[in-house]
């Protein structure tokens, strides 16, 4: 599939059909270069640098204000209209604001990323902890299960499917956000060589970085889906066996 | 059996209403030490009012639940519930042993011993290998098992089952009816089933409470004189047994306002 799409994208492009457009033949070479020269380092380790910490800091927030909102059915109603109010604006949108007070650095994208993908963890984690099942509440309760045993092995097993999708959309979230914060503003990383390559007509390495900046985002998916295998082996869609 | 002594468990008039609807009407019935004792009804009749109210999951409008003659308000120690739903009941992301220990983690046990209460009562339902699988790797009847299993580590005077062998085939269902019997003989505990099946309930049995009517009230306390030792064949071929089977099964019939199904 992939092969067949690149070898149409080869033809259709050295014939001149599609504009701008390089051939995947320019792109690769164009990616071969910036990795010989070691231009593509620094950049690569910006983007890598937000978008890590972004990342962290949407799971550690979106956990811990998920998990009370989601055992509370009082806290949840208090806050449902503001949380289905504050994530559905897109997080570009506040690019001007973040600019004006954190600047064009690395801080400006991490903010933006975290504001983007903070909603997914948090609505997951709700989720998550009000799925506990009642037969499950009762046989604890009937055994005097203490409190604690109760939110270690009831509440997080419950929710920890929900978190893991969670964390797996703020993953892909903070990557676009990040790339995207960083040709907006611009603030340095892989977006900003993207913005750069074209405003200076090299459009070729413009396609190997956005190259770059698709297979991060499936690495990272990627990585996550692994890591969730791994963490949640009890769980219907990953068990080896079944009864 | 013993009249003489305080029951073990005993619901004193219990009424329960959801708002305007009134689900148990005064239903009174004791078990006694070692008793075996089948609460039965029609679908709907409010059985899992019942056991929720006698577990102290759920609280009455009126009456009390008494163990050893006190009265409860929250889940005592002295009661064991046994779910219909095995497959909620135990957690998917536990492994068997780690399932039995759970209701332990509260009691300073060392882990010896953690251990030791945790295989026998493993061996009591016949899984002496299961420890390490996880629930979903077990068949419904082995995963009942387990959650019999759980109970009995937990060491209770009294076993609450509601409806516990309605999601498994005939043969296990068999199988497992006859482990109660049996695990009621070996430890002597108490055990309070809650069941639709007649048939179930005459052949486990002490004594049968009947419950019929809307709101549900015992229409009948019936005794079960076939003895303690009891077998799925000669048992239920016996003259005595299929006469209170269709005693039991007349009496539902005939309460006016019962529905069946």
């Amino acid at each position: 599939m992939v092969a067949v799409l690149l070898v149409i994208w080869q033809i259709t492009a050295s014939v001149g059909q599609l504009g701008a457009v390089p051939t995947p033949v320019e792109v690769a070479r164009a990616l071969l270069a910036i990795f010989a020269s070691g231009a593509v380092w620094e950049p690569l380790g910006t983007t890598l640098a937000g978008w890590a910490i972004s990342l962290v800091l949407a799971v550690v927030v979106g956990i811990v204000v998920g998990f009370p909102l989601g055992t509370s059915r009082l806290a949840y109603r208090l806050s449902v209209f503001t949380l289905d109010f504050l994530r559905t604006i897109p997080a570009l949108v506040l690019v001007p604001l973040v600019v004006l007070l954190y600047g064009s650095g690395l801080e400006s994208t991490i903010l933006l990323a975290f504001l983007g993908a903070v909603w997914a963890v948090i609505m997951q984690t709700i989720y998550g902890a009000r799925d506990v099942d009642p037969t499950a509440l009762q046989t604890f309760m009937s055994f005097r299960v203490r409190r604690w045993d109760t939110v270690k092995f009831l509440l997080v097993p419950t929710a920890l499917p929900y978190i893991a999708t969670g964390v797996r959309l703020a993953a892909a979230i903070c990557v676009l956000v990040t790339i995207s914060a960083q040709v907006v503003i611009p603030a340095g990383g892989l977006g900003e060589q993207i913005l750069t390559a074209q405003l200076g007509g090299a459009v070729p390495s413009m396609y190997a970085y956005i190259f770059l900046c698709g297979a991060l985002g499936v690495g990272a998916n990627a990585a996550f889906g692994k890591l969730e295998g791994r963490a949640l082996a009890w769980h219907p869609s990953h068990r080896k066996v079944s009864a | 059996m013993q009249a003489t002594k305080t029951p073990v468990l005993e619901a004193v008039n219990i009424s329960k209403s959801y708002g305007e609807k009134q689900v148990l009407a005064d239903v009174s019935f004791s078990a006694g030490e070692g008793e075996f004792v089948c609460i039965v009804g029609p679908s709907g009749t409010g059985k899992t009012t019942l056991l929720r109210t006698l577990s102290a999951l759920g609280t009455a409008n009126s009456g009390e639940v008494r163990v050893n003659g006190m009265a409860i308000t929250r889940p005592p120690a002295e009661v064991s519930v046994v779910f219909q739903d095995y497959s909620r009941s135990l957690m998917p992301w536990m492994r068997v042993g780690k399932n039995i220990e759970l209701p332990l983690r509260r009691y300073k046990l060392s882990p010896a011993e953690r251990t030791t209460r945790v295989t026998e009562a493993l061996r009591d339902v016949g899984l002496e290998h299961a420890k390490d699988l996880y629930p979903w790797e077990m068949s419904g009847g082995m995963q009942q098992r387990v959650a019999i299993a759980r109970s009995l580590a937990y060491r209770p005077q009294v076993l609450i089952m509601d409806e516990p062998f309605a999601s498994v085939d005939a043969q296990t269902r068999a199988d497992l009816e006859d482990l109660m019997l049996d695990i009621r003989a070996r430890l002597g505990v108490t055990i309070v089933l809650v069941t639709h099946d007649i048939e179930e309930a005459v052949y486990l049995g002490d004594k049968v409470i009947v419950l019929s009517g809307r709101p549900a009230s015992v229409s009948a306390t019936v005794d079960v004189p076939l003895g303690r030792t009891r077998d799925q064949i000669s048992t239920k071929s016996r003259p005595d047994y299929l006469e209170l089977r269709a005693k039991i099964h007349a009496m539902i019939m005939q309460s006016p306002s019962s529905v069946s199904g």
